[in-house]
């Protein structure tokens, strides 16, 4: 029988949180596994991480490697560099998967590059061709573009991962994976610049990656009023607000709910976009949505080659309007149920 | 880079699946103004040198031309046909065996990422291979000169992470970090005085194999232009009627 191929994924934590990208890499990893024999093990380090290593288990690694040592707690660039290029010598992935957070996309390519290997940026799918090689789809040039990648003459095939693209596994099994304890060898790289203080704050609302749905608002919404509109159609739908990069620098909204290349990628079932013009740094962001609605009253606005649905007209009139008859909807179907 | 607003001329070559970029001009990376503006505000306190760095077709020189207006001292080069296709690393191959010639130097600055291809790999890459350390996602850098060290504060998710690092250092930063300053049509005079050197592989000396499509590990399997594959209808109608029409839709697609 041939030989499983080994898939490594980086799971990242900070202060003992695992970032979701990770558990995602876990599932897409089982679900290109139905395709050829893969071996997925999760590698954890830290301090006292042990408890996210089971996580990984039940969500479908079938190892762990687990590194436990004070100079790996927080993340600093240089130690988890050298622990990654010590692990990868000693059980030769062949692949080896980040999440395209700050930490994996400043700690891969360095790895890559001690390795001496290939990797790609901030894929948002990935497969195998019939040699078995893995196939890394990348945007570029502002989602223009398309690129599949591989690195058929290297190993560890290395990619980053774009956060919120791939699922993690809806069903969970028992953990029955092991969990391999990586001794942190005394020639770990210690250098590179102290870590002083981090500063991170949970996020509120729902996040914008697990929204079902989005209204996102552009420049063309024009001020704090008009950002109203918007939030109010958002609360009837129940949906997440989103917001392109001018949005958030008018101070509209916040920096976290910026959707595109500098901020989140989402795929919402449904996305509705308003006086958004659709620049590709903010389109990469949100094509891969399921329906998608723009209001916009330029008739010429990109946007509305990325849209299912275009309304061109002020949105002004439009959105308001759309509010009212959703919340009659709403109140028709209670009615109904009262009936009943 | 090629001008964004030029990218929607873009053509595949449809044998090779090499991007077309002739006719399409060549502009500064917007991040890497960010990056200048932040050395030249450590240059004004500091008295230190600013060299630039760029590996690029000569038809760059013009933008490395914009560079010197803005403040820099003097700029490098490295173009040789035998770079092109250069895959991250084969580019951050050329960039530290250019930057080890220059010699001496404390940081190098540069953007998180290009706008192009996008892929934030070449900074972390470059700082690899020149065995430095490195900081991606900088917003902020403080260089405190009495003990050398420098502050800076990095982007994380929700938050941030202030590190002290000490010389040499490779700093990739984000637009939050500075605004660029404009350069007035005299500096960009002046700028024709300063030196522009043009380096070829002979003057790098780096091996064949590690340069160019046959030294990058990744290779392009494929490439396609992405268009959305939408249905692209468009509403129109009284205001009403579009109301109707969408709530219709919304109800369909069982999001009603």
């Amino acid at each position: 029988m041939k030989q499983k191929q080994k898939y490594f994924i980086f799971a990242e934590q900070r202060a003992g949180v695992l970032h979701d990208v990770s558990l995602e890499l876990v599932g897409k990893c089982r679900e290109l596994s139905d395709k050829t024999g893969i071996e997925v093990t999760a590698i954890i380090c830290g301090k006292n991480v042990r408890t996210l290593a089971d996580v990984l288990l039940v969500q479908g690694a079938d190892q762990a490697i687990v590194a436990e040592s004070e100079l790996l707690e927080p993340y600093r660039i240089m130690p988890y560099t050298s622990l990654l290029a010590d692990i990868c010598k000693k059980y030769r992935p062949d692949v080896l998967l980040f999440g395209a957070t700050s930490m994996g996309t400043e700690l891969a390519p360095r790895l890559a590059a001690r390795l001496n290997t290939g990797l790609s940026a901030h894929c948002i799918e990935l497969d195998l061709d019939g040699e078995g090689n893995l196939l890394q789809f990348v945007p570029g040039w502002g989602a223009g573009l398309m690129a599949t990648i591989k690195c058929p003459g290297h190993r560890p095939q290395i990619a980053t991962v774009k956060p919120g693209v791939m699922s993690k596994l809806k069903v969970t099994t028992t953990a029955k994976g092991n969990i391999i304890e990586f001794k942190v060898p005394a020639t770990l790289d210690t250098s590179g610049p102290t870590v002083i203080k981090v500063k991170q704050k949970k996020p509120e609302k729902v996040s914008l990656e697990k929204a079902e749905v989005i209204v996102a608002g552009g420049w063309g919404i024009g001020d704090q009023q008009g950002w109203r509109l918007l939030e109010e159609l958002a609360e009837i739908l129940c949906a997440s607000v989103g917001a392109t990069r001018p949005a958030v620098d008018e101070g509209w909204a916040e920096e976290d709910q910026m959707i595109g290349q500098s901020g989140k990628t989402v795929k919402p079932k449904l996305y509705i976009g308003i006086g958004i013009s659709g620049v590709m740094h903010h389109t990469v962001g949100m094509d891969e949505s399921g329906l998608v609605v723009a209001i916009n009253k330029d008739p010429k606005a990109p946007i509305f080659d990325y849209a299912d649905i275009g309304v061109i007209a002020d949105y002004r009139g439009v959105v308001p309007a759309l509010t009212r008859a959703i919340k009659e909807k709403i109140k028709s179907l209670t009615c109904h149920l009262g009936d009943n | 880079m090629p001008d964004p607003k030029y990218w929607a001329q873009l053509k595949i070559d449809p044998e090779t699946k090499i991007l077309i970029r002739e006719g399409i001009p060549t502009i500064l990376n917007p991040l890497d103004k960010h990056a200048l503006e932040a050395a030249l505000q450590i240059k004004e306190k500091t008295d230190a040198e600013i060299c630039l760095v760029s590996m690029a077709p000569s038809s760059a020189v013009m933008v490395l031309r914009e560079a010197l207006a803005m403040g820099a001292d003097r700029a490098f080069l490295f173009s040789d046909r035998s770079f092109s296709g250069s895959d991250t690393l084969a580019t951050a191959r050329v960039l530290s065996a250019g930057i080890r010639q220059i010699g001496h130097f404390d940081a190098i600055f540069c953007g998180d990422f290009s706008l192009d291809g996008s892929t934030a790999q070449v900074p972390s890459q470059v700082a690899e291979l020149l065995n430095i350390a490195s900081v991606c996602h900088v917003e902020s850098i403080k260089w405190s000169e009495e003990d050398n060290f420098i502050w800076v504060t990095q982007k994380i998710e929700h938050g941030d992470v202030t590190l002290r690092a000490t010389p040499p250092i490779l700093l990739a930063v984000t637009k939050e970090i500075n605004r660029p300053r404009h350069i007035s049509f005299l500096e960009i005079i002046e700028a024709d005085e300063k030196e522009i050197r043009i380096l070829d592989n002979s003057g790098l000396g780096l091996e064949p194999k590690t340069i160019g499509i046959s030294g990058s590990p990744t290779q392009m399997a494929d490439l396609i232009l992405h268009k959305g594959q939408r249905e692209g209808r468009i509403i129109t109608g009284s205001l009403t009627e579009i109301v109707q029409q969408l709530t219709e839709r919304l109800t369909q697609s069982g999001i009603l």
